[in-house]
C-alpha cells in the first residue's frame, strides 16, 4: 500500500481480497466489536439521546440551507480575530493555497494534527512534491505514515494493524523519520505510546508551522474546534508560530450553543466516553499566546455540488463520529482501505461518490457496499439515512441524471456495465406487470425443474460459490391457489 | 375484514409452503382471506438496485390490486418494509419530477393497510397464542428490515414463546444483518458470503434444530450456506411454525 487511492479496484475486488486475510479481519472484528459495545452502553447512559440526535440534524440542517450566510459571518468573525480566510474550490487549490503559505514562511518540515480533510485532498503528497516534510502527530497516523500505509478508520486510521504490527513499524522505521524506537520496545501499549511521545516531542519543539483540520466552525466568533483523545493536537495548535488550518465549509454551524449537542453527541458516539478528553478551540490569534500567523483555508472539493442535492445533501451532516463504521458488517469484512479515500465505511460509500463523482469504477462501486441493513442508520448522531442515500446513488450509477457539478447543473449518463442488468430489470419489470406471463414462467421453471443447474453460470456463479441454490417447487403458490380456491378473477 | 395476503414473487415462485402455511393460520384464526391474482412483485428489487422508474408501474400495480381490503398481509419483513418507506418516496420523487400526484396516491393509499404478518397477529387480531404445535428448537435471526425498518421488536418472539413443544434458543450477534441484502449477494459475494459464514457459525452454536425468520429471502440465503456446510439445521419460515399444530405437524425430519 502507498500513500494515495488513486488507482484502487472497485470495491467488490478490494474487499473480497481483504475477506481472506484473517490477520486483518481478526483486527477489525475484535476493534469494532469491542468499541460497539462501549457505545451502545454510553449512549444508553443518556435519557434525551433521541432529542439530541434530532436536534444535532436540525442544526446541521439549518445551517446548510443557508451556508452561504453563515460562511459570510464565519469569513468576517475570523478577520476580525485577526485570522487570514481562502476559498479552496477543489483539492489543487487547496494544496496550492497551503504549499504557498508554508513556502512564505521559508520552512521545509511541518507538523500536523489529524485532519480528514487534507487527506481527502492528498495534502502530504503535494507537500512532499513541493520539499516540505509534514509529520502526523496523532498516534495512528503516525502508525500510518511510518508504515507508508493509508488510514483505513475515521478515527482509528491503523485500527487494521495489532499491537505486534505497530512495534515492528516502530522499530524498523521511526529512525527515518526522527528519533529512533528505544532498543528492545516490547508492544505494550504503555510502551508504544512513550516510544511515539519521545519521537514526536521533538517534533513539536522544532516545528514552526502546524496544519490542522477542525471538527466544527463557530460563525458567530469565528471559533475553529478541534476534539481529540491525545494531547498531540493540542501541541500543534499551541506551540508553532504559523497554524494553517484546512476544513471543510460543511463544519460550520452558527452558535456556542449548538456545540453543546455535538460535545455530548460526538464523544460517546465515537470513542464511548462521556466527554471528549481534548477539546481545542481557537479564534484568529491572540499576542504573545499561541500561533501568531493564522490561516483559515475553506474547503468546497464537491460540498456545493452535493449541498444542491436534496435527498444526498444529509451526508453532509455527517460529524465524522465513526459510530456507522463500528456497527457495518460490510466495513468489518473489507477493511477501510477497500473504499478507497480517506472515507471508509457507510459514510464514505455515501460521501465520495458523492464529492468525487461516480464516474470511476471504484465510484460506482461504492453505493453497492452495503447490504442496507439499516444499523449505520440506527447509530448515526446526527441520523443521516445512509440507506436512503445508498439507494438514491445507485439509481445515479444505473439510470444517470441530472446532477450538479462545479456549480452547474449537469446530464450525467449511466455508469458503464450496467446495460445487462438495465435490460434484465426492464425485462423483469414487464413481466411482472403482466401476471399471466409471470404464471407462464413460473409454470416453465416448475416444468424444467429437474434441469436446473446447482451452480450458476455468469454473475450468478458468485452467489452459488458459498450457497445452495433453493430448488424450484413443482407447484407455485398462485397455481395451488387456483387449483384449490378456483378463484374465478382473472388474471 | 377483508383481508388480502400479498403472498410475494419469492414465495410466490420458490417458498409456496409459506404462503399455504399464511393461508392456513389466518384461516384458523378465523379470518377470511382472499388472493388477488393481479399481484406480483412489490419492486424491492429493482428499487435497491437503483431502478426506481421500474419499481412505478409496480407500485400502481400493487395499490390496484390491493384495492378495497382493509388489510394487505404478508408473510415477508422487507416486502413491507419497501412498501411502508419506500412507495412514498417514490410518490413524491414522481410528483417533484413533475408527473402528477398518482403514485403518491397510490402509496398513501397501501401504506397504512400493509401488514406483516407477525404485527397482523398482534397488533391487529391481538393474539400471541395462535395454538401453534413444533416441538424443535428454535433460533430466531431477527432480519434486519423487521429489526430496523418496521420495528417489530419482541412480536415474533411473543408468538414463538407461545407456541406448544417449542423451546427457543437465543441467537449470538442476533442484530447482525446475514448477509443477503438482495444483489448485494451477488455484486459483494465475498463479503456476503463471509457474512452468512458468521450467521451459520452463531446458528450452529446455539444448537438448535430450527432457524426462523420473517422473511424468506434472508432465508434463502441462511439456508443455502447452511445446506452447502452440510449442516442439518432447517432453515423454516415463521408462518410454517406458527401453522403447525398437533393434527399437521411441520415435515421437520422431510429432506429439503
Ligand atoms: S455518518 Fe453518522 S455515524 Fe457515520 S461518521 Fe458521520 S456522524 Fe458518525
Amino acid at each position: 500500500m502507498s500513500g494515495t487511492y488513486l488507482g484502487m479496484p472497485a470495491f467488490p475486488e478490494a474487499a473480497a481480497k481483504s475477506t481472506q486475510d484473517t490477520q486483518l479481519r481478526g483486527n477489525l472484528r475484535h476493534a469494532t466489536h469491542t468499541i460497539r459495545a462501549k457505545r451502545a452502553v454510553a449512549v444508553a447512559e443518556l435519557e434525551d439521546w433521541p432529542q439530541l440526535r434530532a436536534a444535532g440534524a436540525a442544526v446541521k440542517d439549518r445551517t446548510l440551507r443557508h451556508l452561504d450566510h453563515y460562511l459570510e459571518q464565519l469569513e468576517t468573525a475570523v478577520t476580525a480575530a485577526g485570522g487570514v480566510v481562502h476559498w479552496a474550490a477543489d483539492a489543487a487549490e487547496a494544496n496550492r493555497i497551503v504549499t504557498d503559505l508554508v513556502r512564505a514562511t521559508g520552512e521545509t518540515e511541518v507538523v500536523k494534527v489529524k485532519s480528514m480533510a487534507t487527506q481527502e485532498i492528498g495534502l502530504n503528497e503535494a507537500l512532499a512534491e513541493a520539499g516540505i516534510h509534514a509529520y502526523e502527530t496523532d498516534l495512528a497516523e503516525l502508525i500510518v505514515q511510518l508504515g507508508d500505509d493509508l488510514p483505513s478508520h475515521i478515527l482509528v486510521p491503523a485500527i487494521h494493524k495489532n499491537r505486534s504490527e505497530i512495534r515492528d513499524i516502530f522499530t524498523e522505521r521511526m529512525g527515518d523519520w526522527g528519533r529512533a524506537a528505544p532498543a528492545g520496545l516490547s508492544d505494550e501499549p504503555a510502551d508504544l505510546a512513550d516510544a511515539a511521545r519521545l519521537h514526536l516531542r521533538e517534533k513539536f519543539l522544532r516545528a514552526k508551522v502546524a496544519i490542522s483540520g477542525a471538527n466544527f466552525m463557530v460563525a458567530e466568533t469565528g471559533t475553529l474546534v478541534v476534539l481529540e483523545s491525545e494531547g498531540n493536537g493540542r501541541m500543534c495548535l499551541t506551540l508553532p508560530e504559523t497554524l494553517i488550518s484546512v476544513v471543510g465549509i460543511e463544519k460550520t454551524i452558527p452558535t456556542w450553543q449548538d456545540l453543546e449537542i455535538y460535545l455530548q453527541t460526538l464523544p460517546r458516539s465515537s470513542t464511548a466516553e462521556r466527554m471528549n478528553p481534548y477539546t481545542s478551540t481557537w479564534t484568529g490569534t491572540t499576542e504573545g499566546d499561541g500561533p501568531q500567523t493564522f490561516h483559515l483555508v475553506l474547503l468546497d472539493n464537491g460540498r456545493t455540488d452535493t449541498l444542491a442535492d436534496t435527498v444526498g445533501r444529509q451526508a453532509l451532516r455527517c460529524i465524522r463520529c465513526s459510530a456507522c463504521l463500528n456497527v457495518c458488517p460490510v466495513y468489518e469484512r473489507a477493511g477501510g482501505h477497500a473504499y478507497g479515500s480517506a472515507y471508509p465505511g457507510p459514510i464514505g460509500a455515501i460521501l465520495t461518490p458523492q464529492l468525487r463523482g461516480t464516474a470511476s469504477a471504484l465510484d460506482a462501486s461504492l453505493p453497492y457496499a452495503s447490504t442496507l441493513c439499516g444499523a449505520c442508520y440506527e447509530v448515526c448522531p446526527v441520523a443521516i439515512d445512509i440507506p436512503e442515500v445508498l439507494v438514491h446513488l445507485r439509481e445515479r450509477v444505473v439510470e444517470g441524471g441530472a446532477v450538479t457539478l462545479r456549480g452547474t447543473r449537469a446530464v450525467i449518463k449511466p455508469a458503464r456495465g450496467h446495460a445487462a442488468e438495465r435490460a434484465a430489470m426492464r425485462a423483469a419489470r414487464w413481466t411482472l406487470d403482466h401476471p399471466a406471463a409471470l404464471r407462464a414462467g413460473q409454470r416453465l421453471a416448475a416444468r424444467t425443474r429437474r434441469l436446473h443447474p446447482a451452480r450458476l453460470p455468469g454473475p450468478g456463479r458468485a452467489w452459488s460459490a458459498t450457497r445452495e441454490l433453493p430448488a424450484v417447487p413443482a407447484e407455485s403458490f398462485r397455481d395451488w391457489w387456483q387449483r384449490t380456491r378456483g378463484e374465478g378473477k382473472s388474471t | 375484514m377483508r383481508v388480502a395476503l400479498f403472498v410475494t414473487c419469492v414465495n410466490d415462485m420458490l417458498y409456496p409452503d409459506t404462503g399455504r402455511a399464511t393461508v392456513a393460520l389466518l384461516e384458523r384464526l378465523g379470518v377470511d382471506v382472499d388472493f388477488p391474482p393481479a399481484q406480483t412483485c412489490c419492486g424491492q428489487p429493482q428499487f435497491n438496485t437503483g431502478y426506481r422508474h421500474e419499481t412505478e408501474p409496480l407500485v400502481h400495480r400493487y395499490a390496484a390490486a390491493f384495492e378495497g381490503y382493509d388489510y394487505i398481509v404478508t408473510p415477508s419483513g422487507s416486502c413491507v418494509a419497501m412498501v411502508r418507506e419506500n412507495y412514498p418516496r417514490i410518490g413524491a420523487k414522481a410528483a417533484a419530477e413533475g408527473r402528477g400526484d398518482n403514485l403518491a396516491e397510490a402509496a398513501a393509499s397501501v401504506v397504512p393497510r400493509t401488514y406483516e404478518l407477525t404485527e397482523f397477529l398482534v397488533d391487529v387480531l391481538k393474539v400471541t397464542d395462535v395454538g401453534a404445535y413444533f416441538p424443535h428448537t428454535v433460533t430466531y435471526h431477527p432480519t434486519c428490515h423487521g429489526l430496523r425498518v418496521l420495528g417489530l421488536g419482541r412480536r415474533p418472539l411473543a408468538l414463538l414463546e407461545k407456541v406448544g413443544g417449542l423451546r427457543l434458543r437465543e441467537l449470538e450477534g442476533a442484530e447482525e444483518c446475514c448477509g443477503f441484502g438482495g444483489t448485494f449477494a451477488v455484486k459483494n459475494a465475498a463479503v456476503s458470503g463471509a457474512m452468512g459464514a458468521d450467521k451459520t457459525r452463531h446458528i450452529a452454536g446455539t444448537g438448535a434444530a430450527a432457524v426462523c425468520t420473517v422473511d424468506n429471502s434472508c432465508l434463502m440465503h441462511i439456508g443455502g450456506t447452511l445446506a452447502r456446510e452440510g449442516s442439518p439445521v432447517r432453515p423454516v419460515h415463521i408462518a410454517e411454525i406458527l401453522a403447525a399444530t398437533e393434527e399437521h405437524p411441520y415435515p421437520m425430519e422431510e429432506v429439503r
